[in-house]
């Protein structure tokens, strides 16, 4: 009879401190972004002028803009998403319609969370080797490959977990109206996971527009406003990598509006998906 | 009262069950069943869970040939035709043979879409004539009043019965020759039971119609013939009204009355 209450004090306690915990845990995680977010602003938002989009990187000294920087990432993110999503699409279909249960699956899967955790800089080597050795140069082809290379793992690994998420039940009625196995995918289970699938290609979108390993091996820079992909390319990560570590001022200052550009950029893509996946959920 | 005598001159068999054995991998889930599904009659099927009798309607459509671990032996004949054939086309198979289910399970599309998805697999038509199809299909299935002016809204934004009557009305739509139910009314409320079990009573002068429930009451309601499965074996198959009232085994008496242990 006694024990109850001090059973149910216990229980409160510990009810508090983990509510405690977690509590100091959203607030460090939410303020490191905040701060971030927060120096990017103070730092970046000065430099953001007409002449940044208009205007490509210019030499020490000089005034200009990051155009050729911007134009070459959007050319290989484009290329690289438009690579990857078919196969990643593909590949994660397999995983969980085709495949499901059987070796072939379960090592496929294994080896793409591999990918999916591979150090970038890692596939930037292996481009290098396989295309930018062969090829004698640098090119933005290469770039684009290896930001494809980044896409796939992850649309691969969203795009099964999402078809995981529609019902048995769903392909079990439309097959029971007589709609062949293709069909019961394309029109109803990727209906029905439109939402997550969308959110999943918007999301290797946002990973691969900030990633500066890979390109370093194999886009390399380019100073001019350039859209030849069988040469060096710019783009916004290694222009603000470069121009960082530069002593100069005003490279400085566009490195630091290049990087409020590319977080704003996939903070607007999040949003986006975000929007997309509540969409869903309301209907 | 006047005639406790069955029917003395058996009516068509629309599906005939011959010694069906199913295996769940190694588990044997069905001994050795057979029984008729007459044309143009509704047959229960009945029985404590587990028993099989959810089972046996999945072999009827082949269903469980989406998974790899289920297979089943023996035959089902479909007018005359083993259905359990390998070369059987389980497509052109399942646009005869329709199934609803106990989870309503309208597609992510309008009203609309949903019954003219079906009918467009194995047809082409005009727009129109769609028009009409979709409409007859709604009105089958007493749906028409409440949705002919949102047939644009999405499917999921309907009711639970509604959805399962869009659910019907979908399988209606494609003509098929026999309709499989999966406990239909179970996620339902009463007065969409009610309405649900009105529609398999007009269904029955176009289809042959199998249905698996828990409740007896609506067994007795729906149908004129009546299996009672337990434990992968047909115990008994009769007649409804006999079944409920003089069966001839004491595991149907036993189940029938609630005693069963």
């Amino acid at each position: 009879m006694s024990s109850a209450p001090d059973l149910y004090a216990a229980r409160r306690r510990s009810n508090a401190i983990s509510m405690g915990l977690c509590y100091a845990a959203a607030i460090f995680g939410l303020g490191a972004l905040v701060f971030i977010l927060f120096a990017l602003l103070r730092e970046g938002l000065g430099g953001l002028s007409p002449s940044v989009f208009l205007e490509s990187t210019p030499p020490p000294g000089a005034a200009g803009g990051l155009l050729n920087a911007i134009v070459g990432s959007l050319v290989m993110t484009v290329i690289g998403v438009a690579v990857g999503t078919p196969l990643g699409i593909l590949a994660g279909t397999y995983l969980a319609e085709y495949g499901r249960g059987s070796k072939l699956a379960f090592v496929v899967r294994f080896i793409n969370d591999i990918l999916l955790s591979a150090p970038s800089i890692v596939i930037g080597l292996f481009v290098y080797e396989i295309m930018v050795a062969e090829m004698g140069h640098f090119s933005g082809y290469a770039g684009a490959v290896a930001l494809a290379l980044i896409v796939i793992p992850v649309v691969v690994r969203t795009t099964e977990d999402m078809l995981l998420l529609v019902p048995n039940t769903l392909r079990e009625a439309a097959s029971a109206l007589g709609m062949p196995r293709a069909m019961v995918i394309s029109n109803i289970a990727y209906k029905a996971a439109r939402a997550g699938l969308i959110t999943g290609v918007l999301l290797a979108v946002a990973r691969i527009s900030g990633e500066t390993a890979p390109l370093l091996f194999t886009s390399l820079n380019n100073q001019f406003l350039s859209t030849n992909l069988n040469a060096p390319l710019a783009s916004l990560p290694v222009v603000i990598f470069q121009f960082a570590l530069s002593p100069y001022k005003s490279w400085q200052e566009l490195a630091w509006t290049g990087a409020l550009i590319i977080t704003l950029a996939v903070l607007a893509l999040s949003i986006g998906a975000r929007v997309l996946g509540s969409q869903r959920t309301a209907k | 009262m006047t005639s406790m005598d069955p029917i003395k001159t058996e009516p068509m068999q629309k599906v005939t069950v011959k010694n069906v054995k199913f295996y769940y991998g190694d588990t044997l889930a069905l001994k050795d069943v057979s029984l008729p599904l007459y044309a143009h009659k509704v047959t229960a099927l009945i029985g404590p869970s587990g028993c099989g009798k959810s089972t046996l309607l999945r072999v009827l459509n082949r269903m469980y040939d989406i998974y790899p671990k289920q297979r089943a032996e023996g035959q089902v004949l479909l007018d005359g035709e083993n259905i359990l054939n390998q070369d059987m086309d389980l497509n052109l198979l399942r646009a005869r043979i329709g199934m609803v289910f106990q989870k309503p399970t309208p597609f992510p599309m309008s009203i609309y879409d949903n019954i003219a998805f079906g009918i467009k697999l194995y047809e082409k038509i005009p727009k129109s004539e769609l028009d009409g199809r979709v409409e007859v299909a709604l009105k089958g299935a007493a749906l028409w009043n409440e949705v002919k002016d949102k047939l644009q809204a999405s499917g999921l934004s309907l009711s639970g019965g509604q959805q399962q009557r869009l659910c019907i009305a979908r399988t209606v739509a494609i003509h098929p020759e026999v309709i499989l139910f999966d406990e239909p009314c179970s996620a339902l409320d009463p007065i969409s039971t009610a309405k649900v079990e009105e529609l398999i009573d007009e269904m029955k002068e176009k289809y042959t119609i199998a249905i698996v429930t828990h409740n007896m009451q609506q067994a007795a309601r729906v149908s004129e013939y009546t299996a009672f499965m337990y434990l992968g074996e047909l115990v008994e198959f009769d007649v409804t009204s006999r079944l409920f009232t003089s069966p001839e085994k004491p595991q149907t008496q036993n189940y029938i009355t609630g005693r069963f242990g």
